[in-house]
């Protein structure tokens, strides 16, 4: 039943010296849709991907405002994902409070790396399950962290966690060197959204409903963008479908009407594995 | 009934003996047969040694505080080694009057926060200026005020805001904070600060002013407090933080064991009073 003998907690180390329980909280990360984050020399974007548990429920929540000048957005157990964010809230405005002064982004993620890293070291205690991009604008100009549930943070120009996320990482990193040059705030925010587009799977398209968009930079407070709002930056998109799916259904549709009954059977079964991405 | 103030409304014990307080399982038994003394709890009621005045000015691109050397234990010049500047920082200065104890538990605080905040997971950039300082040195004044237990200190914080204009703002023991252009502390605020805003009518008008006139004036100030001012010394410490408009950097310069200098003291013969007999 156990895939080993040293996974039962984390104060034991495996022969080979790995975490396992760690390990797979990082695995936890992967079950949750996608967030993706990227930089410019003045701003910081963050888009994500909602889900909805079923058809008549809500859309989860996926970015979250700390303070004006920083923001998360997370992927996994959106649970987790609320007690760090207001542990960070509470930073921010004691941080305030005390020195007069906002918090610094790579002060504020380091004290919830070093919250995460205690949970990774004891026997009674689950790791966090939730990773976290986490956007910011301070006096040492924009800067985007990854934080994962091992304690660890690293700084990007680029990044995306969640499911299918690689698909993202790939879109970024060729695209790296405009982005970085990118002065407009506008065409960061369709970078990410290209970005995050190609992350989606076969029977989903971005909409107004399941995308959410955050801009924080010079001269621009942390804001976020949902429902209707969200609609002015998928105008500017060319396709919101990703480019896999464009290719497939322009086949599809130059050849006959009977593989287009077959398309609609796929929507409605979609593979066991995407299934298996989807539900949280 | 008892009328002393620390058993009012008790039973008075010529009437009634002295009170048991094992009756009713009180749970104040221990505290009573331990502890002895007549007074509740008691905090700082006055302070001890004590260092005098600090002054300090703006000017047009910097500011300049100054204090001197003399810790007092009443009237008696009991040290005259007491540095009452302390830099926090790269480009603040906290000047601190009263008591000195409570001085030297302030440094210990700033000195605390410097490493906390300068060296531990700093990535570069996020410094301590004279505001966050100031806010800081606020909070913990206002605290231990509300705790019936303050620090014994008025305290100028100077240096540069965020906008690299000069910054010049005091707390005291109170919790008491305000901005000025010239500020004084003890002494100084009746004898210094006619002088300074002489200078410097306005707060606005600092910019009117140079470092050679704010300076000439703050010794002209340290000298006014020797003459007048019983518990003040020869010797003291002054500061100037000053923005290099060339360089766009931020300048600082600690003078310490500055002596007041020109002295005159033919006015002294002919001053009278003070208790003494003499007319």
């Amino acid at each position: 039943m156990f895939r080993n003998n040293y996974d039962n907690d984390t104060v034991t180390y495996s022969p080979t010296g790995r975490l396992f329980q760690v390990e797979y909280a990082l695995e936890a990360i992967k079950q949750g849709s996608a967030a993706v984050g990227l930089t410019s020399k003045n701003h910081v974007v963050l888009v994500a991907l909602k889900r909805n548990a079923e058809e008549l429920g809500s859309y989860q929540k996926k970015i979250i405002k700390i303070d004006s000048h920083m923001g998360v957005a997370l992927a996994g157990l959106a649970p987790d994902a609320r007690v760090l964010s207001n542990y960070l809230k509470k930073k921010a405005m004691e941080n305030k409070l005390i020195f007069d002064k906002q918090i610094q982004t790579y002060k504020a993620v380091l004290s919830i790396a070093d919250k995460a890293q205690e949970n990774t070291q004891g026997f009674g205690s689950r790791p966090y399950g939730v990773g976290l991009l986490i956007a910011g604008y301070d006096e040492t100009g924009s800067h985007l962290f990854e934080f994962q549930p091992s304690g660890s943070v690293l700084e990007y120009f680029g990044a995306a966690i969640g499911a299918r996320s690689q698909a993202a990482r790939t879109y970024l990193e060729r695209n790296l060197e405009i982005i970085q040059q990118e002065t407009e705030v506008e065409k960061l925010i369709v970078h990410g959204l290209n970005a995050l587009r190609d992350t989606l799977s076969q029977d989903v398209e971005l909409t107004f409903k399941n995308t959410t968009v955050a801009v924080v930079g010079k001269d621009q407070e942390f804001i976020t963008y949902d429902d209707e709002d969200v609609q002015q930056w998928l105008d500017k998109l060319d396709s919101v479908s990703n480019a896999r799916n464009r290719e497939e259904e322009t086949e599809e549709n130059t050849e006959e009407n009977t593989h287009e009954t077959n398309n609609e059977d796929n929507q409605d079964h979609p593979t066991n594995e995407d299934r298996m991405e989807t539900d949280e | 009934m008892n009328h002393d103030p620390y058993y009012w409304g008790r039973p008075s014990d010529e009437v009634y003996g002295q009170y048991n307080y094992n009756i009713a399982n009180a749970k104040n038994v221990e505290q009573h047969n331990q502890n002895n003394s007549n007074f509740p709890k008691m905090n700082t009621q006055q302070p001890i040694i004590t260092g005098t005045s600090v002054i300090s000015s703006k000017f047009k691109n910097g500011i300049i505080i100054a204090a001197d050397n003399v810790g007092s234990y009443g009237s008696l010049m009991r040290f005259n080694n007491i540095e009452r500047l302390i830099k926090v920082g790269s480009q603040t200065i906290v000047g601190i009057s009263g008591d000195i104890s409570d001085l030297q538990y302030i440094q210990r605080i700033l000195d605390e926060l410097e490493i906390q905040q300068e060296v531990y997971d700093n990535d570069g950039g996020d410094f301590l200026i004279a505001p966050n300082v100031h806010e800081y040195l606020s909070r913990v004044m206002y605290n231990r005020r509300s705790n019936m237990n303050p620090l014994w200190n008025s305290i100028i914080v100077a240096g540069f805001d965020s906008e690299k204009k000069p910054f010049l703002r005091y707390v005291d023991l109170l919790g008491v904070t305000y901005h000025a252009s010239t500020i004084a502390t003890g002494f100084g605020s009746h004898l210094a600060i006619p002088l300074l805003r002489n200078l410097i009518p306005e707060n606005k008008d600092y910019i009117n002013v140079n470092e050679e006139q704010a300076k000439k004036v703050i010794e002209d100030s340290m000298r006014v407090l020797f003459y007048r001012d019983a518990r003040s010394g020869e010797v003291y410490s002054y500061a100037v933080i000053r923005l290099n408009e060339e360089t766009g950097k931020i300048e600082f310069e600690f003078n310490k064991k500055t002596k007041v200098e020109d002295q005159k003291w033919r006015f002294a013969k002919d001053i009278r009073g003070y208790g003494s007999t003499q007319h």
